[in-house]
């Protein structure tokens, strides 16, 4: 193995010796496509969400854990997994069961849950795009993945960024993320789009604002 | 040319059966399209794919005006990295082991294939669940498995779909494009039962109940798995972080349920900073499923505490590429991040299918990939630089800018030299160019776009590689004349 690893090197540096210097990297695409205006900034994450068949919803930190509890119950959720380090009272109002994952879920009970309930660490207007990071409130991966319902509360505007090339500083590399843009669909049957195949088929945005 | 001798050398090692088993001993490109030709469903099918999908494309590509500064700066990056591939490669290596990952190499598919049994048997498993990877696909990885004793379920929709009608990929994004909806459902009715459980009863074509059936069948296979099996999109060699850019979920059920996960990754997939997925992240999902960003993205590095896989390989793979790389014109074909949008423009593909390459990667890239990873020693790889109206479609729409048209005029070239008169190779040649010129609607499609192309870059020739295009005695100097010119002129 460790002979394959000097091979192949060596066979890069023989391939590569009389190539030409490869020009610089220009950096002068775009930083964002979007007015730099929160409120707008907003709209667009609100409707790009939606145009990938999220729904989207706006409350005020005194109204959220109200929502929680509405959305939740409209979706006839029973029980619901509570990634560590969310916030106690968000979901003080919700009739349902709150599963805690310590110690660990097996897959095989979170696939017997009905519904996750997140923060995140950023999420992307210019895509409609949210992304997890694990970090408080957010879980270990499987969690907004087995149960069928994830429900993820995004603070504005502080956790919105308008680009790609600007949430990306934002993320630490070394914890694992997930870029999650509108529920799992799949292109897979003559190229159309259908929402709903292995991850949660119904995802519900709260987008607080005024905190 | 001083690759060639290390590229027929590295096929008499005899170790690389490049594709799986399922594309050995495959019929130059024309007998192999005779057949999608002839198929009126197919044809159908492929058609109403390729122009749904290009339009969808071509409005969000729009929707960037940044797009041209986007293109050449991924270009750039990927020249940069290629050029400097042994640096990125060492880099990635470091980080991912300092992540707690730990990194093999293999020279080839055979290499490969043990390195990946060997790891799996390791955990005592004989089970595993795969995401959809074109370099396990280009291995034949799920063949060795199963002689292994080793069950490969694969977990993507269109993937399941091949698996499960013992079928061959024809589309890198979509690998059972040449499938509609109610024969889907007839594989799903007749065979999901054999591979666990069956599809339900009464299902129609739907396509939300076909994948609905698919979400029940595979459940019980990600709830259980131990072992997951990957490629990945891009690696970042400064972090050590893998990206696996899907829709379905899948990817992330076989990236975060099983304990133990290998990665299986082509040395050209690495990329060096960060800081260069923002490029890639903002062209990679347009170009492919037209979408501003995909379902679903997961990136990791290395292992996470609680989180996860706590075991995690990786398998850098050669497998020809080096050789690719030492071609001066043809390295610009490892610059791909298989977005597939090359495939949806081309009036070739769209008319001989997918299958008809002989290769998991079809279509333009196709064309110019596997002789290169292969060879021309064989006919049907020799037949598929022929295979091409050069109508420069793909070029236009490729998100790295590789010249397409520029490799498929160079590898003409190799096949004539390793050929020669009356050479079966040349025969072979002869098929495609044949092809291609008995089918009107290929050429008439190729002369229209080759004329946009025309108008939108005047000068789309010059810098390395021109000459070729117009020294050589045999070749058309393209956007002056079309195809079917030339070729009466140089029938004879
Ligand atoms: S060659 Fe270009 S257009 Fe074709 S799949 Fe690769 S990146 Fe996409």
């Amino acid at each position: 193995m460790t002979d394959s690893r000097a091979r192949i090197l060596a066979r890069i540096r023989a391939a590569v010796a009389d190539a030409p210097e490869a020009e610089p990297v220009a950096r002068d695409y775009r930083t964002s496509h979007t007015p730099d205006d929160p409120d707008a900034l907003l709209d667009l994450l609100h409707e790009n969400l939606a145009d990938y068949r999220a729904h989207v919803h706006r409350t005020t930190p005194d109204g959220l854990a109200g929502l929680l509890a509405r959305l939740l119950a409209e979706r006839g959720a029973r029980s619901v997994v509570v990634p560590p380090g969310l916030p106690g009272e968000w979901l003080s109002a919700a009739e349902v069961e709150l599963r805690s994952d310590e110690p660990r879920a097996t897959p095989y009970e979170l696939d017997g849950t009905d519904a996750v309930v997140t923060g995140c660490a950023v999420a992307i207007a210019e895509t409609g795009t949210i992304v997890l990071d694990g970090g408080p409130g957010q879980g270990r991966r499987a969690l907004t993945l087995v149960p069928d319902l994830h429900l993820c509360v995004v603070r504005a505007p502080e956790q919105v960024v308008a680009s790609v090339p600007l949430a990306l500083p934002r993320l630490d590399p070394a914890r694992p993320l997930t870029w999650i843009s509108g529920p799992s669909a799949t292109s897979d049957i003559e190229l159309d789009r259908v929402e709903g195949v292995h991850g949660p088929r119904t995802l519900e945005v709260v987008l607080v604002t005024g905190g | 040319m001083s690759d060639r001798k290390g590229r027929a050398s590295a096929r008499d090692e005899g170790r690389r059966p490049g594709d799986g088993r399922a594309f050995l001993g495959m019929p130059a490109f024309p007998e192999a399209a005779r057949e999608a030709v002839g198929d009126a469903t197919l044809r159908a099918t492929l058609r109403h794919a390729t122009h749904t999908i290009r339009d969808k494309r071509a409005r969000a590509v729009a929707e960037l005006d940044d797009w041209a500064a986007l293109r050449e700066a991924g270009r750039r990056i990927k020249d940069e990295t290629l050029r400097h591939l042994d640096t990125h490669l060492l880099r990635l290596e470091e980080s991912v082991t300092a992540a707690g990952g730990t990194v093999h190499w293999a020279a080839d598919a055979a290499e490969a294939n043990r390195i990946v049994t060997g790891l799996v048997r390791a955990t005592g498993e004989t089970e595993v669940v795969k995401v959809k990877s074109m370099a396990t696909q280009e291995i034949g990885l799920n063949e060795h498995l199963e002689a292994e004793g080793i069950a490969a379920y694969e977990t993507d929709l269109a993937e399941l779909i091949v698996q499960l009608g013992e079928d061959r990929p024809s589309h890198i994004l979509v690998p059972a494009i040449h499938r509609n909806r109610g024969e889907i459902r007839d594989i799903f009715r007749e065979k999901m039962g054999s591979w666990g459980r069956p599809a339900p009863e009464g299902l129609s074509d739907a396509p939300a109940e076909l994948a609905e059936a698919a979400r029940l069948h595979l459940r019980e296979k990600f709830l259980r798995a131990k072992v997951g099996i990957s490629g990945a999109n891009f690696m970042v060699a400064e972090t050590g972080t893998l990206v696996v850019v899907e829709s379905e979920g899948n990817g992330r059920m076989c990236l975060t349920l099983p304990e133990t996960l290998i990665s299986v990754v082509g040395v050209e997939k690495v990329v060096p900073t960060w800081r260069d997925l923002e490029v890639f992240l903002q062209t990679l999902p347009r170009s492919s499923t037209a979408e501003r960003m995909n379902p679903y993205t997961s990136m990791w590095t290395g292992t996470a505490d609680g989180d996860g896989p706590g075991t995690f390989h990786l398998v850098l793979l050669d497998n020809g590429r080096t050789d690719a790389l030492a071609d001066e014109v043809g390295r610009q074909a490892l610059r791909c991040i298989r977005c597939s949008a090359c495939l949806n423009v081309c009036p070739v593909y769209e008319r001989a299918g997918g299958h008809a390459y002989g290769s998991v990667y079809p279509g333009p890239i196709g064309a110019i990939l596997t002789p290169q990873l292969r060879g021309t020693a064989s006919e049907v790889d020799a037949s598929l630089p022929y295979a091409s109206s050069l109508c420069g479609a793909c070029y236009e729409v490729c998100p790295v800018a590789i010249d397409i048209p520029e490799v498929l005029v160079h590898l003409r070239e190799r096949v004539a030299e390793e050929g020669g008169k009356g050479h079966r190779l040349e025969r072979a040649a002869i098929k495609a160019s044949t092809w291609v010129l008995d089918h009107p609607g290929v050429l008439a499609a190729g002369e229209r776009l080759a004329s946009a192309t025309r108008k939108a870059l005047p000068r789309r020739l010059p810098g390395p590689g021109a000459r070729q295009w117009t020294d050589h005695r045999d070749l058309p100097e393209l956007p002056a004349e079309p195809f079917r010119d030339w070729w009466k002129k140089n029938r004879t």
